[in-house]
């Protein structure tokens, strides 16, 4: 029956239309409701994958890098042995001396101490725990990893009256003990593809049941530079410094500058071809690749300025340039969503444009301002691309004390480890910084979004 | 089109106020928005403390005239004014007089409320420690007072000047607004609708203020309704179509309209 032939007097052939239209209502709703369902449920699938995705990430990154977080140490009663130790005492200002005669002494004074054969006494050490060490040095020292005779060293040129006594001192194992004793190697391969030799590998068991080796929390992770040749002790400080002094300059360069462009751009600039070009400009900026941004300082800051290769001063200024563009687009959206009856008011009661910008817009821009400038100083922060290209990818031992000394980045510190030959060892480190440059992230999303609901609730 | 033109001359005539001293005058005023002209040349006299309303049907510039008087079109970029409109005989837009001076002595309330989201307190003062009027703290508190009260809120509000100003009703709101202009002391209140974003009570409360300030301030208020116009106001003048049609006293307005245009739209004819 169609809808359209019904006479209208007809009272029964009424009533059928209505009965029709009921049926055909009800038909195209059970339609509807199914379609609608089916989206939502696609909806959900959509953010369960998601979810998954970012579960499955976090619990491989989890899984692998906590682990490094405790890392194998030997627990040795080092015993200061003056005939190991044959140093004059160490050298003491005089009045009178000049600095330079004195920088003269001890340097000549350190010297001494740096021939000193500070692996012996671990070896002495070892061989209390161990009887056969001393027999089979080159396999004992082994056990520690290379850098603590440093430490050792270190321990006497900060207090030679330590020199003659014992103290009980934890260090580090070797990264291939550590990886023995977490399994992180076949136990059942042969000798010749095993890294420790036979012996090694039974005194390392041995340890570990005597309780002298044992897993403690990594303070080298955190307190240490980068190591090539004691890769046990190769840690973050030297890189989260870097990146921690690219940061700061981002924060006071591209925040500040950012800010003020989009307040200008946005509430006092006339609008006209120039200021159009500016905007389309800005917006383009915010799409070139960063490794653009890095062949940028590259040329102008290390070519031209002859600022220093590898340095956080520069990749400081790079990663500013990268997030200006983010930080004005913020911005600017945040204040063209301030709404004008707030403006209106102010300049209607006498306040001079300036005046209502500074008095009101921009109190009331503040957290979206913070949101978008934390966010780009987030994004800086993982930026790896354009710090290959100013030499910040490079090797660095120490840990930069000024943004003009050379220095990596906790994202390139990451490429860098990742990179590393002892495979087994380094992707429990790497994914360790993974997890340290997270929690950074983390933090900094956090900081934006209590920043945000702080100012908020002034509205 | 046929309008009417009014000239000051017979406007003049037919105004009988107390003092009928001329407090802002337009002659052939202007206004473009970008090519389109919007307003096609108003003349106008405003009376001191005489209360005029402006009624016409939507965009026939009466806001936009509004506007022209404390020159808030200078905020709209595309905007641009010509003719010249006089405030105690001094041209408003002769570039060496200070806008911000205009506005002091020109205050204006909006359609929809807008109160600064601060406190209370710092709504009303505001504007007073912009402009240096107070030194005192103890002056300041007095200036608050008196505006809240001649706005009627005071009673409402004194326990809660901490409070923010946007925490209050929309009619609440709307006469914050009315005491944060007059808390400055203009001569003249430029009033954009201001009750078209307020229910029935709120709209009465904000009328029988305005008779309140009658007598005391110049106040000129756009209004769509005709009922208002014909409750508050001394004269009413209605645009159409960027013309100033007729300028009368509201009770001629309203009970021998001189244009066809007029009676029309008071009619609801149109509009």
């Amino acid at each position: 029956m169609k809808i359209s032939t019904v006479n209208p007097q007809d009272k029964t052939a009424l009533a059928q239309q209505r009965d029709l239209m009921q049926q055909r209502v009800a038909q195209s709703l059970a339609k509807r409701h199914a379609k609608e369902k089916r989206f939502k449920l696609t909806g959900q699938l959509a953010v369960g994958t998601a979810l998954a995705f970012v579960a499955i990430l976090f619990i491989s990154i989890f899984s692998k890098g906590l682990p490094a977080f405790w890392q194998a140490t030997l627990t040795l009663d080092i015993y200061f042995d003056p005939d190991i130790i044959l140093i004059d005492e160490k050298p003491v200002q005089a009045a009178g001396e000049s600095d330079a005669t004195f920088q003269e002494r001890y340097q000549a004074w350190q010297m001494d101490l740096a021939f000193i054969n500070f692996n012996g006494l671990i070896l002495n050490a070892l061989a209390e725990v161990i009887p056969e060490a001393a027999a089979h040095p080159r396999d004992a020292m082994r056990l520690v990893t290379s850098g603590e005779r440093i430490a050792l060293r270190n321990l006497v040129e900060e207090d030679p009256s330590i020199i003659g006594s014992r103290k009980r001192l934890n260090l580090l194992a070797d990264a291939n003990v550590d990886v023995w004793i977490k399994g992180n190697i076949d136990r059942d391969l042969a000798d010749s593809r095993q890294q420790l030799s036979a012996r090694t590998r039974g005194w390392v068991d041995q340890l570990v049941e005597q309780g002298v080796i044992k897993n403690r929390f990594s303070t080298a992770l955190f307190m240490n530079a980068d190591s090539r040749s004691s890769l046990a002790s190769a840690g973050l400080a030297g890189a989260f410094m870097g990146s921690l002094m690219m940061m700061l300059i981002v924060m006071f360069l591209a925040v500040p500058l950012g800010v003020a462009s989009a307040i200008y751009l946005e509430e006092f600039a006339p609008k006209n071809k120039l200021t159009d070009l500016i905007e389309v400009n800005i917006n383009n900026l915010a799409a070139v690749p960063s490794i653009v941004f890095g062949l940028l300082g590259a040329s102008v800051f290390i070519l031209w300025f002859k600022l220093p290769l590898s340095a956080p001063v520069v990749g400081g200024l790079v990663l500013s340039l990268m997030t200006l563009p983010t930080v004005i687009i913020a911005t600017r959206s945040t204040l063209k969503a301030i709404p004008p009856s707030i403006r209106s008011a102010a300049l209607g009661i006498g306040a001079s444009k300036v005046q209502s910008v500074f008095h009101h817009v921009l109190p009331l821009a503040i957290p979206g301002i913070l949101t978008g400038s934390i966010l780009g100083i987030a994004q800086a922060l993982g930026e790896t691309a354009p710090l290959l290209l100013i030499g910040m990818s490079s090797f660095v031992a120490s840990v930069p004390s000024s943004p003009f000394d050379q220095s990596t980045a906790l994202p390139v510190q990451i490429y860098l480890w990742q990179g590393n030959e002892l495979r087994n060892f380094f992707e429990a480190r790497t994914s360790a910084a993974i997890i340290v440059l997270l929690t950074m992230m983390i933090s900094l999303n956090a900081l934006a979004i209590w920043l945000r609901r702080h100012f908020e609730n002034r509205w | 089109m046929k309008t009417v033109k009014l000239s000051s001359e017979r406007l003049g005539v037919s105004n009988k106020q107390p003092s009928g001293k001329i407090k802002m005058s337009a002659r052939d005023v202007k206004v473009f928005y970008g090519e389109s002209e919007a307003l096609h040349g108003i003349d106008m006299d405003i009376y001191e403390n005489e209360v005029i309303a402006f009624i016409g049907p939507s965009g026939c510039g009466k806001s936009t005239f509004l506007r022209c008087l404390n020159r808030m079109n200078d905020t709209i970029d595309v905007a641009k004014v010509t003719g010249q409109v006089l405030l105690d005989e001094q041209d408003i837009y002769d570039p060496s007089l200070d806008v911000v001076q205009l506005r002091a002595r020109v205050g204006m309330v909006f359609q929809k409320p807008n109160p600064f989201p601060k406190s209370i307190y710092e709504n009303i003062a505001y504007g007073p420690r912009l402009h240096g009027l107070v030194e005192t703290r103890r002056e300041m508190d007095e200036v608050v007072e008196s505006s809240l009260r001649r706005a009627g809120l005071w009673e409402e509000v004194k326990d809660r000047l901490d409070a923010p100003g946007t925490g209050l009703s929309g009619g609440q709101q709307q006469r914050l607004c009315i005491a944060r202009a007059i808390a400055v002391s203009p001569e003249v209140i430029l009033m954009d609708e201001p009750c078209s974003a307020l229910d029935p009570i709120a709209t009465s409360i904000i009328e029988e203020l305005i008779d309140e300030l009658k007598g005391s301030y110049t106040l000129v208020i756009v209004t769509h309704n005709m009922q208002q116009a014909a409750r508050v106001s001394d004269k009413t003048a209605f645009f159409h179509l960027g013309n100033l049609i007729e300028l009368n006293k509201t009770d001629e307005i309203f009970t021998n309209p001189q244009d066809k245009k007029t009676e029309d739209y008071i009619t609801g004819r149109f509009g």
